[in-house]
């Protein structure tokens, strides 16, 4: 067991190259299967959305409130987590704050290792995506097993997931089969079953035993409770709850900025999220947990331990990034980006993906890692329309850009072709003669069939498009000369219309 | 249709540098639009409006470039840009790169409260609801990005372009998806661009109609040229050259043909 | 000392110290308000609008709904539940004193036994604290007379809910949770809250929406009626 996790953890880290971006873009385009799933989800998540949103008219004054909720608690974080660290006490539970990704890893196997676990559920968690507790459990001889069906479809697929909300979303229906023929024939399942419903049922029944074998459930948290010490988790498959229901401890690995101040305030955010995200009114499952086991209770866990993760966070606050902070991980943004639609998320090779991954991965991660991932945008401010919290997504990616162009990091090659293009730019007298220049000769080249269908220094539009010509001489010295002339004319005519 | 009665409304017309170099008709087709609305038309010596160094993050060189349209363009009472994405740049982002610039802040500010995308000049400032233009056709317009999201620009255009003689316009689906041009990311990451640009193509063409129209030159040289690429023969124009009527003037862009400066410009 | 480092850290990224007394005593004071942000028009109305409301945004999410005019005839419903959907007849129940009050001995088709969820349990019936119209959704509290593994576990989840425990809002059964748990020791949450919106469902493999992905497959909601007709 220990060997192949080791393989399956590296296989996944392979995934995990940023800079890689324009070769997984490149894949990713020439992948059928990838290009079939993602043509469904632009088909489907879009309208979904629109949908749920038209049915609440109050959905902007909600989403208004929510936003101004937000920044209310990063202004005040320390005070919220403090509150929410006495009140979980109070609850019987306990609180582990965790500066970096490691801390919080080895938090969680000092928790497992107390019962000796040798199996863990774990709940859908981005957090623990990112700091990659799977291959670290796995290092340790725990076994992970994934009970959110895309997440354990990705996990049998060794691969990271690919959407925070849908992580398998990435999969069609066929690669489901395959993989489940492959990994459940040594369980008994030799049929190759093609159609959702026994696919979800085959995976249904595999699982449940591993929820009453796990010693410890883990799942992330949507939210985090000040006045009662509670997380929230929002789900619809149910797994999340068997997860933290039935093992003897619950895990709950979060990060510092989901704290809001009482049961209402998560009530706001709950109205917009699942509207956003899948287009549901509400999710099948919402649920707010608090401590362990109570006097009397005869099932839920004995211990409730919650993982508060900084990683990067609290140096975010205040930032050119800060608006990040308010994200509730809906993925809206993620649906509505173009770039995400044409590459579908593992070509960010980062956990988090899509325009909020863009601005988010390089204050997780590090700027020059990922220094494609502002970039790769064509800031077409979607994401930020839809965004319910109001992230000024496009402005955060181009504080990245600014970011890496002082630092330098910006390819060399783009800096030339700025700093000439800027030298034009701001000398209109050279700029004007460079471009009568330039334009007749496109002109020339374009002037039979109006367009170019190769160009030498522009293959990155050429490859896929033609070059419509220009029409010749520039806007500014045919007005200029239609001026003069008139003016002759004036001067003739006496002025006379 | 000029209104005689009041003082000149002088208007900068900032035609962009894609217009200007690109496509000179649409910047005619602007000023024969703010003229006939009454307007009077001035066209100060121009490049770019500093886009291309804004979104590469760098703002030493978008803020040089920005000072030099502030000065050309602030003693205007107004600034037409046929152009959603320059207009935005202007109206929006100028202030955002002087923010803690207490002098050309308030230029930047001034400057941006009176600058305006052609369509919603004419419609929204100067109330402009006829049109003389005849196009005999079916026409599809795509929302181009920022002027949609950062100027409000989507009743405008629909509003003049229903004021066309014998002008059918039908929606296509997605209509407000990016088009993937996206400045200077349509060359850096070219292959996405293409895949991007490709859905848009396909939602032009299931609408049957003969005419894609947009109010960006950048999106519309991008969606020509995959339309000319894919074989199509969906013509394209900037919605200034249609509500002007002058289509005759200069073949669809991307067309070769024998009228327009294409031809005469062979021979310089 | 993680605790420390990372809330020195916030404190300097904010560009401030600790909060003062006074500025801990208002946000103390937005806490202990529970005010209510944005409440949606669709959780307000009649009750006989509500009622109507919380039956339709169910059934949409594929809860099937049931009314019986008083408690004594829920054993009988749900037994004509389990027989007209052919379903097995062995429940689980939730050992509530209520639920477990009625009389069960009257269905002779019905097995039944009380207590927690184990694996191989299929049916399972439950009381719930309320009911919301504005999306149809029930809440269940975690006690001694209602075990969490009783909504998840078995393949098919029935709930006897009143017409009294329909609310219209979310935060109309946190003021009735706060109410409920108030007396004595001050307030305190159940360990869980359980918002319950239709069946178990999954959209993970080429977003088709399948029911019944790890939770329940079904949820009836057996209605009883014990409000007077509005007068």
């Amino acid at each position: 067991m220990a060997k192949a996790a080791k393989v399956a953890g590296s296989r996944a880290m392979e995934f995990m190259k940023p800079g890689a971006f324009k070769d997984n873009a490149r894949n990713a385009l020439a992948d059928d299967n990838l290009r079939s799933a993602m043509a469904m989800l632009n088909a489907g998540m879009i309208p979904n959305r629109q949908g749920a949103v038209d049915r609440l008219p109050e959905f902007d004054l909600l989403s208004q409130r929510g936003r101004e909720l937000k920044d209310h608690v990063l202004g005040h974080l320390d005070y919220y987590l403090e509150r929410f660290e006495r009140n979980c006490k109070a609850a019987g539970g306990q609180v582990h704050w965790c500066l970096t990704a490691e801390d919080a890893r080895q938090a969680v196997l000092k928790i497992c290792r107390s019962v000796d676990a040798k199996s863990v559920t774990k709940g859908k968690s981005m957090v623990a995506e990112e700091i990659h507790l799977n291959q670290f459990l796995e290092q340790h001889e725990i076994e992970p097993v994934e009970t959110d069906l895309g997440e354990y479809i990705i996990q049998l697929a060794e691969e990271p997931p690919s959407h925070i909300i849908g992580p398998a979303i990435h999969k069609t229906k066929d690669q489901v089969s395959d993989l489940f023929l492959k990994h459940h024939a040594k369980l008994g399942r030799t049929e190759r079953q093609t159609e959702p419903p026994a696919l979800v049922n085959e995976a249904r029944e595999i699982l449940r035993q591993k929820y009453f074998d796990a010693d410890v459930g883990i799942t992330g948290a949507n939210y985090l409770i000040a006045e009662t010490g509670s997380s929230i988790i929002v789900t619809n498959e149910g797994n999340g709850d068997l997860t933290q229901t039935l093992p003897k401890i619950h895990i709950v690995i979060t990060s510092l900025e989901k704290v809001v101040p009482t049961l209402e305030d998560a009530t706001t955010f709950l109205r917009i999220l699942a509207r956003s995200a899948t287009g549901q009114d509400f999710s099948a499952y919402t649920t707010i947990s608090t401590g362990p086991r109570r006097d009397g209770d005869v099932d839920g866990p004995e211990e409730y331990h919650v993982i508060l993760l900084d990683n990067g966070r609290s140096a975010m606050l205040g930032s050119e990034v800060h608006d990040m902070l308010r994200c509730i991980r809906c993925g809206a943004c993620i649906n509505h980006c173009p770039v995400y639609q044409s590459v579908g998320g593992h070509t960010y090779g980062t956990v988090y993906v899509g325009p909020m991954g863009a601005v988010l991965s390089p204050a997780l991660l590090g700027v020059a890692e990922t220094k494609h991932l502002p970039c790769a945008s064509t800031l077409c401010g979607r994401c930020e329309e839809v965004c319910p919290v109001s992230i000024p997504l496009p402005k955060l990616l181009r504080q990245w850009r600014a970011r890496a162009f002082e630092a330098g990091d910006t390819p060399q090659l783009e800096r030339w072709g700025l700093s000439i293009w800027a030298f034009f730019a701001r000398r209109p007298w050279l700029y004007g003669i460079g471009a009568r220049l330039a334009m007749r000769g496109l002109a020339w080249l374009g002037r039979e069939r109006g367009r170019l269908r190769k160009l030498w220094f522009a293959g990155g539009w050429t490859d896929g498009r033609d070059l419509p010509a220009p029409e010749g001489r520039t806007f500014q010295e045919r007005w200029r000369q239609q001026q003069q002339q008139q003016q002759r004319q004036e001067q003739h005519g006496g002025g006379a219309v | 249709m000029a209104n005689q009665s009041s003082k000149t409304i002088n208007v900068g017309l900032f035609a962009t540098c894609l217009v200007d170099l690109f496509r000179p008709t649409v910047g005619f087709a602007a000023a024969r639009l703010i003229e006939d609305a009454g307007g009077t038309v001035h066209v100060p010596e121009q490049t770019c409006c500093g886009q291309p160094a804004y979104n590469s993050g760098d703002n030493r060189n978008a803020r040089a470039i920005a000072r030099s349209v502030i000065e050309s363009f602030e003693n205007f009472d107004y600034v037409v840009v046929p152009s959603g994405s320059c207009g935005g740049m202007i109206a929006t982002h100028y202030p955002e790169l002087f923010s803690d610039d207490p002098e050309w802040g308030g230029r930047a500010r001034a400057l941006a409260a009176k600058t305006f995308e052609l369509t919603t000049f004419l419609a929204d400032v100067m109330k402009t609801t006829t049109s003389r233009a005849v196009y005999d056709g079916t026409a599809t317009y795509h929302d181009a990005c920022a002027g949609l999201r950062e100027l409000g620009v989507r009743d405008q255009p629909r509003e003049l372009l229903a004021a066309v003689e014998k002008l059918d316009v039908v929606e296509m689906a997605e209509t407000e998806a990016c088009c993937g041009f996206g400045g200077t990311f349509c060359v850096k990451y070219g292959e996405i661009s293409t895949d991007i640009v490709s859905r848009k193509t396909a939602n032009v063409v299931r609408t049957g109609a003969d005419l894609l129209l947009a109010g960006d030159l950048g999106c519309l040289l991008n969606i020509a040229g995959r339309l000319k690429r894919e074989g199509s023969s969906v013509q394209v124009r900037h919605v200034a050259e249609v509500l002007a009527g002058m289509t005759d003037d200069v073949p669809a862009i991307g067309e070769g043909g024998e009228n327009g400066e294409s031809r005469e410009s062979g021979g310089v | 000392m993680s605790r420390d480092a990372i809330l020195g850290a916030i404190r300097q990224s904010l560009g401030r110290p600790e909060l003062s007394t006074d500025a801990k005593r208002g946000l103390n004071e937005h806490i202990t308000k529970h005010r209510a942000n944005v409440i949606p028009a669709r959780a307000k109305g009649a009750r006989a609008d509500l009622l109507q409301r919380f039956q339709e945004m169910a059934e949409a999410v594929s809860c099937t709904v049931e009314h019986v005019s008083d408690e004594a005839a829920v054993p009988g419903a749900v037994a004509e539940y389990l027989r007209a959907n052919n379903l097995p007849t062995q429940l689980t129940l939730a050992p509530d004193a209520w639920l477990s009050g009625l009389d069960w001995d009257s269905q002779s088709l019905l097995e039944s036994k009380s207590g927690p969820a184990g694996i191989d349990d299929v049916v399972s019936v439950t009381p719930a604290f309320a009911g919301v119209a504005e999306t149809g959704t029930l809440v269940a509290l975690s006690g001694a007379g209602h075990p969490t593994t009783l909504n998840f576990v078995p393949d098919y989840h029935v709930v006897a809910l009143k017409t009294s425990q329909v609310v219209g809002a979310y935060e109309e059964v946190w003021d009735r949770l706060r109410q409920a748990n108030e007396q004595g020791r001050g307030f305190a949450m159940p360990r869980t809250v359980n918002m319950i919106t239709g069946p178990s469902r999954t959209a993970d493999i080429a977003l088709t929406i399948e029911l019944g992905a790890h939770g329940p497959r079904s949820l009836h909601i057996v209605l009883i009626d014990d409000e007077k007709a509005p007068g």
